[in-house]
């Protein structure tokens, strides 16, 4: 798809160019139903069949707005360091397309919900750079439209369209960055830092599950070059979305290349949206932003205005859970773990997993040895992240707490592990069905023999005289008070070796 | 024998509980009205025969069955084609909508149906409510039936002519800028603009959303409170429906007075385009209410001279938004799919085919009116007159309890004297648009003839939001003392057709 | 405030969607100038400090609970439309984004 593009080296564009970013991130909110009516947002419904007069634009029909969805904006905003607006409008985004229903987008404009945050991201070397943000605010989704008749549903070349609008309607919030300057050549790292902050701060405020895959995290990269740190903005390029971390720092850094190649062979660079294509990393031109743009944005009649009481927020704030670079690091210091340890944690997504771990009742080696380590491997194997396996925290808790009680050693712990992974049950039931409890209770079946010998001084006398039958009378007594769950033959063996007698 | 269809919606819902007329016979006899009548007036666009007459069966089971009957349970209403209703055509006056039956009721459809009330059919209007004289339809003008060659009056004409004609007793109207009420004054008739969010617009087809507002048509005061009351009330389903009770309009209409009350004439409604014989009714109802026992008290409200032109730039700026829907995508009209040509070329050529020339005036007015550069000039400072006029209503009710004026400075003009005339179309609607920009609620009903045409003349009265109740009182007071002076309704003087 | 060329009502027709035959534009062009004339007025108010009205009541946050209600059947969203294929409706080929 891809035409010829003219690159210049990543090393030579920095050597001569400052770049300056610019990153629009939608996240699909997780509420039950869309922005502004009562219709379920559950993926994988047949066509059409989550739509009322609200979301298909029917005339007549009116938007309510989802509490759920405003709330979770405030939560957004302040997780983001965000100012939240007292008083707010949505408004009316015109323009036409089919996917559209009431073509017209209602979202918000100069009025967003949260403004003036930032976000501080950690770089791989363990470097925090500011992320400054500009404004986070709500709008909606539109519908999906399939391109049939011509080339993999693709749109050009198609002899028509066919509309779902299933997806019409559902919360989105819009997050956007002031121009990211100083970043220098780690902007395309800052760029996948950010957004992969974000996702991890949006799924630890539960508002979405931010599933780059499944369309519900969208990244628009915006770039532009200048020959210093202290030259005005250049033109910008915006590539619409880049839906994948990797992707996000592949199509910086292509466009960062490009615009290089293109100022010095003295091109400009044309104020456009970019399309970017995961099999080559490249992106390639799309539609040119000319003046003809204009969204005649106003202030939407049909919704009142939005003035979130100052307690509510102040409530949404004291509920923020910790913040993920927070909690990290504090689970980081905790654990005892290094750096890289910690980042290997993080990219198999166990940190979670190891928590609850812990929490029910492993202490953290344990918890972190089992979740990276034979879980991780077979999470690897079938393709999954460690959180998908069929095995929950507290059961590796519990395979954790009988090997530290001595009845698995770590061999068959693995075998255990592996049998719940199989589905045959807890851990307890696969160590009952493989009778893989093998390892008897020393220390018990001490006490037992000992409390045997005090209370029979005189069967014990005859033995320690070499009268050795005579320890059948013993084992018996231990026998009934273990309620004959022990081992006999090692009874007889414990007897003998605290008397100090041998069998002949 | 009794004449059903000349009976009060209230005489009408009193001799169906009594068992002296079953709905079915009433329904009947405004249908045959209909039939009888609509080849000249034009007022329906569609007549739900069926529909008005299984309807019309279930009250009279209701009856059999002994259960209690609503106030207006088997009265038969004509509905503005401006409101879905299900399994019925709703096409707001539009060829773009020709033939598109909704798959949901209107909040307002639902309530006339949940309270008995028989829905007759959907009336003519001016297209997607753009209008003063209902020439704007798609399917053709409506005829005044007080002279048919004149206008009935617009947005709502058909419902208007509908109540003249006697072929409903009710009706249901929708006010922008004076669509209930210009059509009442030049039909004779009653209509009521409620208070902003006093009545749901969920399923009242958008023209201008923070101004349009749904509201009762009538012959009396007394059955547009009925039927105000009806429909009003709060609906989770419209944002901007206001959540307390209805203001007690039946019972401020069963109790009209005036005594003791302070009445305002604003000083800005009167002088160039004001027909003479209008002046002359206006200022004979103002004296009527002195001699009711009101004080008159003269106001000035300087910003109702920008409503006009605030009015011009809000209503299209907000509609050109709300009909981009219409795009040939989801349903209605689609002109120009040949195979060949792209879905914005398609919606193009059906926008073209579809909407008349008003419409298309005003989308392109309204995209002007919000494009950058232009907005804070035009659409931005249409909203400070707004608050403008807002204030200039405020400190007016300090002083008065309800303000009156003429409902329209003319009678009914001819079919086509102004339909390439915007300007002076526009002119219309002169009283009645400050009360939609600031939200407040307002009644037009019948105050005599014009001397020089022998045509209705409409009084205006206005009252603060969700005061809608003081409407009826005054209304009602005037209405007793003009029918004891004429001897009777007005319209009863109307050509028999 | 001046008025509106006819090149403008151009421009206007197609943000707006709507394919204006020649005569129509001469027409309009005409009329509009006139009405903007007309409502220019309002410019008067620019620079009085008072703030904008967008809605005509004092009402906020007015918000539903995130409860799901029935939605249409697939049967009956696609009622209206002109075309439909798949259960999904079928429009003309799209412009523009991929
Ligand atoms: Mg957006
Ligand atoms: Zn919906």
């Amino acid at each position: 798809m891809s035409t010829y593009t003219e690159l210049m080296s990543y090393e030579d564009a920095l050597a001569s160019f400052d770049p300056v970013m610019g990153l629009e991130v939608h996240v699909e909110l997780g509420t039950k139903t869309k922005m502004f009516c009562g219709c379920s947002t559950e993926l994988g419904a047949e066509p059409n069949s989550q739509t009322c007069p609200t979301c298909l634009g029917l005339p007549g029909s009116l938007p309510v707005v989802n509490a759920i969805g405003v709330e979770s904006a405030i939560k957004i905003g302040l997780a983001l360091n965000c100012e939240i607006a007292e008083w707010c409008r949505f408004a009316r985004k015109n323009y036409f397309y089919p996917d559209m229903p009431k073509n017209f987008q209602t979202s918000q404009y100069d009025e967003p919900i949260a403004f003036n945050g930032f976000l501080d991201v950690q770089l791989e070397d363990g470097e925090i750079f500011r992320v400054e943000i500009e404004r986070a605010h709500m709008e909606e989704d539109t519908g999906k439209s399939l391109h049939v008749g011509g080339a993999t549903g693709r749109i050009h070349g198609a002899s028509h369209s066919l509309l779902d609008y299933n997806r019409a309607g559902i919360p989105l919030i819009e997050i956007v960055t002031k121009p990211i300057e100083g970043a220098g050549e780690r902007a395309p790292e800052v760029a996948k830092a950010y957004v992969a902050e974000l996702r991890e701060v949006i799924k630890a405020l539960g508002v979405s599950e931010a599933r780059m895959d499944k369309g519900q995290m969208r990244c628009d990269v915006n770039l532009s070059l200048r020959p210093t740190p202290e030259s005005e903005f250049g033109t910008r390029s915006e590539t619409k979305n880049v839906n994948s971390l990797r992707s996000v720092e592949r199509a910086a850094r292509f466009e960062i290349q490009r615009h290089a190649a293109v100022l010095t062979s003295g091109g400009t660079i044309v104020q456009e949206t970019r399309h970017f294509h995961e099999e080559d990393g490249s992106t390639t031109a799309g539609r040119i932003k000319d003046n003809a743009e204009d969204y005649r944005y106003f202030p939407e009649p049909d919704l009142v205005p939005v003035a979130p009481a100052r307690d509510w927020v102040e409530e949404l704030r004291g509920g923020l859970p910790e913040m993920p670079r927070v909690r990290r690091n504090r689970l980081r210091e905790d654990w005892g773990v290094n750096e890289h340890d910690m980042q290997s944690i993080l990219n198999a997504g166990a940190v979670d997993s190891i928590v609850a771990t812990i929490e029910a009742g492993a202490d953290s080696t344990a918890a972190r040895k089992w979740w990276m380590g034979e879980l991780a491997r077979n999470a690897n194997e079938q393709g999954v992240v460690v959180d998908e396996l069929p095995i929950t925290p507290a059961q590796v808790a519990r395979v954790a707490a009988l090997v530290a009680a001595g009845e698995l050693n770590d061999k068959l712990a693995r075998q255990v592990l592996e049998g719940v992974l199989a589905g045959e049950g807890t851990p307890d039931e696969v160590v009952d069905k493989r009778g893989l409890k093998v390892v008897s209770d020393e220390g018990a079946l001490g006490a037992a023999v000992d409390e045997a010998i005090a209370g029979n001084a005189g069967i014990a006398d005859k033995i320690r005289g070499g009268k050795i039958a005579a320890v059948g009378a013993l084992v018996g007594a231990v026998m009934k008070t273990t309620r004959g769950q022990a081992d006999a033959a090692r009874v007889k063996e414990l007897i003998l070796e605290r008397l100090g007698v041998s069998e002949g | 024998m009794i004449d059903i269809i000349r009976l009060t919606a209230a005489q009408t819902a009193e001799k169906i509980a009594s068992g002296e007329l079953t709905a079915v016979e009433v329904t009947e006899a405004h249908l045959a009205r209909i039939e009888a009548t609509d080849e000249k007036v034009n007022a329906f666009l569609h007549v739900d025969r069926e529909g008005a007459l299984a309807q019309a069966r279930a009250v009279d089971a209701k009856k059999a069955a002994g259960e209690k009957l609503g106030p207006l349970a088997g009265v038969p209403l004509a509905l503005k084609d401006i409101f879905t209703t299900v399994g019925v055509p709703t096409t707001v006056g539009s060829k773009i909508l020709e033939g598109w039956i909704p798959p949901y009721d209107a909040t307002l459809t639902r309530k006339l149906k949940e309270a008995d009330v028989v829905i007759l059919g959907k009336t003519n209007m001016d297209e997607f409510a753009m209008g003063s004289s209902t020439e704007n339809s798609a399917y053709g003008p409506t005829g005044n039936p007080w002279d048919l060659t004149r206008i009935p009056g617009g947005s709502g004409g058909g419902s208007a002519a509908a109540l003249a004609a006697f072929q409903a007793p009710l009706a249901i109207g929708t006010d922008t800028g004076g669509s209930i009420r210009q059509p009442a004054a030049v039909t004779g008739t009653v209509g009521v603009k409620p208070t902003y969010g006093g009545v749901s617009r969920y399923g009242m087809v958008a023209f201008s959303s923070s101004l349009d507002q749904g509201g009762p048509c009538a012959r009396t005061v007394l059955d547009a409170a009925l039927l105000h009351e009806v429909i009003a009330g709060h609906d989770p389903l419209d944002s901007t429906s206001i959540d307390a009770p209805v203001p007690p309009v039946v019972e401020a209409a069963r109790n009209g007075s005036v005594a003791g009350m302070r009445v305002g004439v604003v000083k800005q409604f009167a002088g160039e385009g004001y027909q003479a014989g209008v002046v002359q009714r206006f200022n004979e109802s103002v004296e009527l209410l002195k001699e009711l026992g009101a004080e008159i008290v003269e106001l000035d409200c300087p910003s109702f001279d920008l409503a006009m032109a605030a009015y011009y730039l809000i209503a299209p700026s907000e509609c050109s938004s709300n009909l981009a829907r219409f795009d040939a995508m989801r349903y209605g009209l689609r002109v120009g799919d040949d195979g060949t040509k792209s879905a914005e070329d398609v919606t193009a050529l059906t926008r073209e085919a579809g909407f008349g020339d008003e419409v298309k005036r005003r989308i392109i007015l309204g995209t002007y009116a919000l494009s950058s550069g232009y907005y804070d000039a035009y659409y931005g400072s249409a909203q400070k007159v707004r608050t403008l006029i807002t204030k200039d209503f405020e400190k007016s009710f300090e002083q008065v309890d309800v303000i009156v004026s003429p409902t329209t400075p003319t009678t009914a003009f001819a079919i086509g004297e102004r339909t390439d005339d915007p300007l002076a179309m526009y002119l219309a609607d002169l009283c009645t648009i400050p009360t939609n920009l600031a939200g407040n609620s307002a009644m037009s009903l019948p105050c005599g003839l014009a001397p020089e045409d022998g045509l209705p003349v409409g009084l205006q009265i206005i009252a603060p939001a969700m005061k809608d109740d003081r409407l009826y009182k005054v209304g009602a007071a005037v209405e007793a003392a003009f029918v004891e002076r004429w001897g009777h309704p007005l319209l009863e003087e109307a050509p028999s057709l | 405030m001046p008025g509106i060329t006819r090149e403008e009502v151009v421009h206007l027709a197609r943000l707006a969607r709507l394919e204006l035959s020649s005569t129509e534009l001469d027409h309009f062009a005409g009329q509009l100038d006139d009405i903007i004339g007309a409502v220019a007025r309002v410019s008067e108010v620019a620079d009085q400090d008072v703030p904008p009205t967008s809605h005509p009541l004092p009402l906020t946050n007015v918000m539903r609970a995130d409860e799901v209600r029935p939605s249409l059947t697939p049967e009956q969203a696609l009622s209206g439309a002109p075309a439909q294929e798949q259960q999904r409706f079928k429009v003309p080929q799209i412009l523009g984004e991929d």
